[in-house]
């Protein structure tokens, strides 16, 4: 029994299915970033796959900037859940719309 | 130890890859399913958790073992514990979320749909040529000869590449071919860090961080703030630590 590389990107397009579905559906701010994470995380695999079906390893050193992107993306998304709640009391996303006319 | 247990399956014939597969990835999809689900977002985050963690494993399976180790380090360690340090933060006020009716009628089974839609056109395009046996890796040279379909989605597999090791492999190009984008996302986690500093500052005033209020208060400003609490209190204003007081209600009233 063999595992053809498409079993890989199988699963990561499922996982990245599951985030953007996770991304429309809930309404927790927080729960939406985590969402988020996870389609990040789905795009590194297929990319660590295509590394190993091409042979080289540019894939993974692109996998390895995602990842450092995804650190500081975090690391300002969260300083501005931490400002909205201080704003809002609330991590409702419905609740953000003080720009609604 | 994540690392050693998959490169073993790996050395194996690929039997073990499958039954690693199968396992790991149910417990990945699971854990997927569960951050959506589930209610409590420490909870989310705890299965989100064990997510990085089989796609660490994924990695080591893949023979990329740096990045499994860079995947359980930042994203399993460092991101992780940011997000449950945000969520102890803000409290945990996300019961709810799942119960309460959606701004939009329908929001639910319309994403539901687009999910599988999404889904069903990333498995056609992206996974829908690598899917026959000839594609496993690394591909046999019989297999991948077989037809010209089967040369084009065959699996070089990463043997020759990871010769000096992966981790060597994966500097190399770091610090060779990819050295500027390296130098610019060290700019770029300096400007993160320095993003996150302002934006986390409390916009307090100066003078609530001080112990003694005086300090840094001068006489004119001390008059000017006195007189409106003086009123209603009606004490004396020019008496000193009257006004310490007074300020110190003023500034709590703001809080």
């Amino acid at each position: 029994m063999v595992v053809p590389a498409g079993y890989y990107l199988l699963l990561a397009a499922a996982l990245f299915s599951i985030g953007v579905v996770g991304v429309l559906v809930r309404r927790n701010i927080i729960v939406m970033f985590m969402c988020i994470e996870l389609m990040l995380n789905s795009v590194n695999l297929t990319l660590v796959t295509f590394s190993r079906i091409n042979g080289n390893l540019e894939g993974q050193v692109l996998s390895f900037f995602v990842m450092v992107v995804a650190a500081a993306e975090v690391t300002v998304g969260l300083a501005l859940i931490v400002n909205l709640f201080r704003l809002k009391a609330s991590t409702d996303a419905d609740e953000v719309d003080s720009l609604r006319s | 130890m994540v690392v050693v247990l998959a490169q073993a399956a790996v050395n194996e014939p690929s039997n073990a890859e499958f039954f690693v597969f199968i396992v790991i990835g149910a417990i990945s999809l699971g854990s997927a399913l569960c951050v959506v689900v589930l209610r409590n977002a420490v909870h989310g985050a705890l299965m989100l958790v064990v997510n990085f963690f089989t796609i660490a494993v994924f990695y080591a399976v893949m023979e990329a073992q740096f990045l499994a180790t860079v995947q359980v380090i930042v994203y399993a360690g460092a991101i992780m514990v940011l997000f449950l340090f945000v969520i102890m933060l803000v409290g945990v006020d996300s019961e709810q979320d799942l119960r309460a009716n959606p701004a939009i009628p329908a929001q639910r089974p319309a994403a539901a749909v687009l999910g599988l839609v999404l889904f069903a056109a990333l498995a056609i395009s992206v996974a829908g040529p690598y899917l026959q046996r000839s594609s496993a890796c690394p591909s046999t040279e019989a297999a991948a000869a077989a037809t010209d379909a089967a040369a084009l989605t065959s699996c070089v597999g990463l043997a020759a590449a990871n010769e000096q090791g992966n981790t060597q492999g994966v500097g190399a190009l770091l610090f060779g071919e990819y050295v500027w984008p390296f130098e610019v996302t060290s700019v770029l986690l300096v400007i993160a860090a320095l993003g996150a500093m302002v934006l986390g500052r409390k916009d307090e005033p100066l003078i609530d961080r001080v112990d003694d209020p005086l300090v840094l208060r001068d006489p004119q400003e001390q008059t000017s703030e006195a007189e409106p609490v003086s009123g209603p209190a009606g004490g004396a204003a020019d008496d000193h630590a009257d006004t310490v007081g007074a300020y110190r209600a003023d500034a709590s009233e703001e809080v």
